[in-house]
């Protein structure tokens, strides 16, 4: 039998510039069947190589910065358990379809452009006083874009997507359920926009509805259900915008 | 990337994907049963009138405006959704240049809508 309390991880290093290759290395971590990977990493880091990099902040998939490939899924390191993996060694490696910056942390810089380039904030309909008060939104009003404005950036999506893969410069998921979370909501007056930050082949068109995207979503932000709202969005924008006085 | 600040021109895309969408609502709304019906129950004589299919029969469905349009619907609209989906496919299977594939599933939805235009109005009113 072996030892539940011991568990090897092959974990993917790489130091651009340094390493020639990324390259696996392999621990044994104590304790396994009471740690997520994070704890485990955390572990390794402190005990047995302070060299490794990866990135985390909130330990409860909140914050967004723990995805990486855990036996070759995308996953949040702090909400996967080390007990309900299959047995045998767990394999962590980068996040899919992102350039390593050093062994587990990838480059995010060009995700953040794509957060930027679809207006990340409401764009008031109409300026307010402090004396007018806040902004009133029904339940309804709320439900349209709430489960959007769960996501947490986590770039999961991004990992799984093979549009994303084949081609980086596609907005892809997140920052197309980010776009849907404001233009769905009823003080914002966005929409157009956002809508035409999107309308080129790398915006919503290079999406071939795969899916995965909302399969991997930690939050169930279903990421695949804002492209398609906003295929259709486009579309019709498409077409309307010859009646549309500019 | 897409984006204010970059030049970002409107993909054509929509065009194919409402072919696309008005295909999938089509056939999947009507195609079932029209397998059914024109597959198995009128050729097998179940439940049908044995003139359903008859020469007669088509060519009068054919003539009628309406039925024109049914017929070029469900044939053009089939073939619009097919040739979607098989270009992405083909495309993300890097099978061939993009022209060829283009040329060898929008092409072909392109040229039996063309036919089909054009036969529905030979066979006269
Ligand atoms: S949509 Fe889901 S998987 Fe994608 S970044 Fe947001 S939370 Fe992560
Ligand atoms: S550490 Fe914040 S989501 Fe995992």
């Amino acid at each position: 039998m072996p030892d539940p309390a011991k568990r090897e991880l092959r974990i993917l290093r790489y130091q651009p510039g340094v390493d020639a290759a990324p390259a696996f290395g392999t621990f044994w971590v104590e304790n396994a069947e009471n740690l997520s990977v994070l704890e485990a990493l955390q572990s390794i880091k402190d005990t047995l190589d302070g060299s490794l990099a990866f990135r985390w902040s909130c330990r409860m998939a909140v914050c967004g910065s723990c995805g990486m490939m855990i036996n070759g899924a995308p996953k949040l390191a702090c909400s996967t358990l080390l007990r309900d993996l299959p047995p045998g060694p767990v394999t962590v490696e980068p996040l899919n379809n992102f350039p390593i910056e050093r062994d587990l942390v990838i480059s995010v810089g060009g995700f953040v452009k794509k957060i930027e380039s679809i207006y990340p904030y409401i764009i008031p309909k109409e300026p307010r006083t402090i004396a007018q008060g806040p902004y009133l939104q029904t339940p309804a009003q709320l439900a349209a874009y709430e489960s959007f404005s769960d996501c947490i950036n986590c770039m999961l999506c991004y990992a799984a997507c093979p549009q994303f893969g084949e081609n980086p410069d596609f907005i892809g998921p997140g920052a197309m359920a980010l776009l849907q979370r404001y233009n769905g909501d009823s003080r914002d007056a966005g929409r157009q926009k956002r809508l035409d930050a999107i309308h080129g082949e790398d915006g919503v068109w290079s999406c071939t509805a795969v899916g995965i995207c909302s399969e991997v979503c930690p939050k169930s932000v279903d990421p695949a259900n804002a492209v398609n709202q906003n295929k259709t969005n486009s579309a019709f924008d498409f077409f309307l915008r010859f009646l549309r006085k500019e | 990337m897409s984006g204010p600040a970059r030049d970002n021109p409107r993909s054509i895309s929509p065009i194919f994907w409402l072919l696309f969408g008005a295909g999938g609502m089509v056939s999947a709304l009507f195609g079932p049963a029209l397998i059914l019906i024109t597959g198995l129950l009128a050729p097998t004589g179940t439940g049908i009138p044995e003139s359903f299919l008859s020469y007669d029969h088509a060519l009068a469905f054919a003539r009628n405006p309406i039925g024109k349009l049914v017929l070029l619907a469900v044939i053009a609209l089939f073939f619009w959704h097919g040739a979607e989906r098989l270009f992405l496919t083909l495309k993300d299977m890097k099978a061939g240049p993009s022209l060829v594939l283009k040329l060898g599933t929008y092409g072909v939805a392109a040229a039996v809508t063309l036919a089909t235009i054009g036969l529905l109005l030979a066979i006269g009113f």
